[in-house]
């Protein structure tokens, strides 16, 4: 540590006003920051500064996720050996191997297009560099199918960090979520790679390893319920609820195993970075809705999946743990984010009922959420002073 | 005073670019998202609306000082709705399949905020000639943001411009998709979000303190 420190002493004063690397500025300052701390202090006023930064903050959700991302890599090359029929054959280590290959690029893709811009817009308008990417960077590969094109995700990535973050004056100014922007922008433009039955598996050998599957198709495990009694998985056998809890089914990269995220979760609820008032409810929110469906749809497939199935099942432990609880879009006042999680829940729920054409609400879902939470919290601290000048009218 | 003075150079141009109907009074922008998915309806669109502001502006100005105040909206209005059916029947008559594409939008010109602003903004103060150059600059300054909106959506969202395939198949073999979300309206929303912001970069005097 002592020796990276000095290192970055040495260096820095090239990225000063003057020295030769200046044109860098914005991005050494931005490696520096997330290394160390910086310390400086405020010149005037008094300030009372939290003992983490928000780059400590991003890093910390950024090891929350990694558990599901591992458990992502694992079952792509789970899925794909599955297709081919040679599971038994397969070593873990060789499925991991494949699903890392598959993933890495990605990743690679996602960070250098969206951090691109983001120090390309930092050095132009002469600003500190803002860390927001850090999470929404490994947030994009993970919800997205292994089948989706890099091409495609290099689009999204520009697209969802300039209109849905940029525009609105970067990190902690946008309204919507920028991961799950990106997410829609392929859902929108290009349906055919994050739909249908034939980009959930991956089915090409990456350097010898992995295997080869022609024509193979296997659709989602809440594609299957819209359309019959049960969830088929990639070797043709039903889906048991430990390959559900585990997540090994064909899915969103980051997105099928509820113990990884778990696991995550509990990260974040202990260190305090997510709202357990905004978790809670949104689950609250889809086992209520599940429930109102299951006995008043009784025609409807997906409406008779028992509750606990739902929240198991696509995105929603995913959305409802990393996703809706993104502090920037969520709701501030404290009743607030319980109706704000409670909607999401509910509203995830409706989508994959009421509409034939979207399996998955949960995308949807919490951008629909995160536009009404300038509502919510706006309603939220009327009534409050409602409620207070009614108090006081009444005592005089 | 000459028929092409600054005064009335400043009347074609002006809505052009600095008082852009679209971009900057923000007028017109419900046929703007409907008809520019592709680029030919978009510029019969165009034309249509700039042949009507020009005509009624000429009309309206013809009459100004024989219309009684009171009731001045409904008159502008009989003027309009009068070269509206004109032009609906002459693009039923020689363009048949493009008035099916523009379906109702070439009959709610007549609701198009961009003429009765005129009507009333100009052609009512001013001489013929100078209300017909504002009508066109209006009419084209209109017409102009639609024929942009539309080449990037019908480009980028068919592979194509005029009906006229542009991107070869040998890229969609090669796993290019056309982008699905420049076909729906929203995207012609995010164009002119661009193009006003374009505009108000390149225009100091555009934006707002």
């Amino acid at each position: 540590m002592k020796f990276l420190r000095n290192y970055i002493d040495k260096i820095k004063p090239n990225f000063e006003e003057g020295g030769k690397l200046h044109a860098f500025r914005s991005l050494f300052d931005g490696f520096e920051t997330f290394l160390f701390v910086p310390n400086d202090t405020a010149k005037s006023g008094v300030n009372i500064h939290d003992a983490i930064d928000s780059k400590r903050i991003m890093s910390l959700v950024v090891i929350a996720l990694l558990p599901a991302m591992l458990v992502g890599m694992y079952n792509i090359g789970y899925q794909n050996a599955l297709a081919a029929g040679v599971v038994e054959t397969t070593t873990w280590f060789s499925m991991f191997l494949y699903g890392l290959l598959v993933m890495l690029p990605k990743i690679a893709v996602s960070y250098i297009v969206g951090l691109g811009i983001e120090f390309t817009v930092a050095q132009w308008k002469n600003e500190e560099i803002h860390e927001g990417f850090l999470v929404s960077g490994i947030l994009i590969p993970m919800i997205v199918p292994v089948g989706c094109p890099l091409w495609i995700l290099a689009l999204a990535t520009a697209f969802a960090v300039i209109f849905a973050k940029e525009v609105f004056g970067g990190t902690g100014m946008n309204i919507v979520n920028v991961a799950l922007i990106a997410r829609a922008f392929i859902f929108f433009a290009y349906p055919s790679v994050i739909s249908g039955d034939s980009v959930w598996v991956a089915t090409e050998s990456i350097f010898g390893i992995g295997a080869n599957v022609d024509g193979y198709t296997c659709a989602t495990a809440l594609q299957h319920l819209a359309n019959g009694p049960e969830a088929i998985g990639a070797s043709g056998a039903a889906l048991t609820t430990c390959d559900m809890l585990w997540g090994l089914m064909p899915g969103s990269i980051g997105e099928t195993s509820v113990i990884a995220i778990a696991l995550g979760a509990v990260l974040l609820l202990w260190t305090g970075v997510a709202s357990w008032k905004t978790m809670f409810s949104v689950f609250v929110g889809g086992i209520a809705m599940s429930l109102l469906f299951q006995y008043t749809m009784p025609e409807n497939p997906i409406a008779q999946v028992p509750f606990w199935q739902h929240l198991i099942l696509g995105g929603f432990c995913f959305g409802a743990v990393f996703m809706a609880t993104d502090p920037v879009t969520s709701a501030r006042t404290e009743v607030g984010k319980y109706i704000y999680g409670f909607g999401i829940g509910a509203m995830a729920i409706l989508i994959r009922v009421l509409n034939p054409g979207y399996p998955e609400g949960m995308m949807l879902a919490i951008l629909l959420m995160n536009v009404t939470t300038p509502f919510i919290d706006y309603c939220v601290v009327q009534s409050n002073v409602n409620a207070r000048a009614k108090r006081l009218t009444k005592k005089n | 005073m000459g028929l092409f003075s600054k005064k009335n150079k400043e009347a074609l141009n002006t809505p052009l670019f600095k008082e852009n109907p679209v971009t900057v009074q923000v007028l017109g922008i419900c046929s703007a998202l409907a008809v520019t998915s592709k680029l030919e309806p978009a510029i019969v669109m165009g034309l249509s609306v700039t042949i009507i502001v020009a005509m009624a502006n000429v009309i309206i100005s013809l009459i100004r000082n024989t219309i009684p105040m009171r009731i001045r909206i409904i008159i502008q209005l009989v003027v309009v709705a009068a070269l509206v059916t004109l032009v609906s029947e002459i693009l039923k008559a020689f363009a048949y399949d493009v008035s099916v594409q523009l379906s109702v939008y070439i009959g709610l010109i007549i609701t198009n905020c961009i003429l009765m602003g005129r009507l009333e903004a100009f052609a009512m103060a001013n001489k013929p000639w100078p209300s017909f150059l504002d009508g066109i600059g209006n009419g084209l300054g209109y017409a102009m943001i639609l024929v942009v909106v539309a080449i990037f959506r019908e480009f980028f969202g068919s592979g194509a411009l005029l009906g006229i395939q542009i991107i070869p198949q040998c890229a969609y073999d090669a796993g290019y998709l056309n982008n699905g979300m420049m076909l729906m309206t929203p995207a012609a929303f995010i164009l002119i979000a661009c193009i006003v912001w374009y505009q108000r970069a390149k225009d100091k005097s555009l934006q707002e303190k």
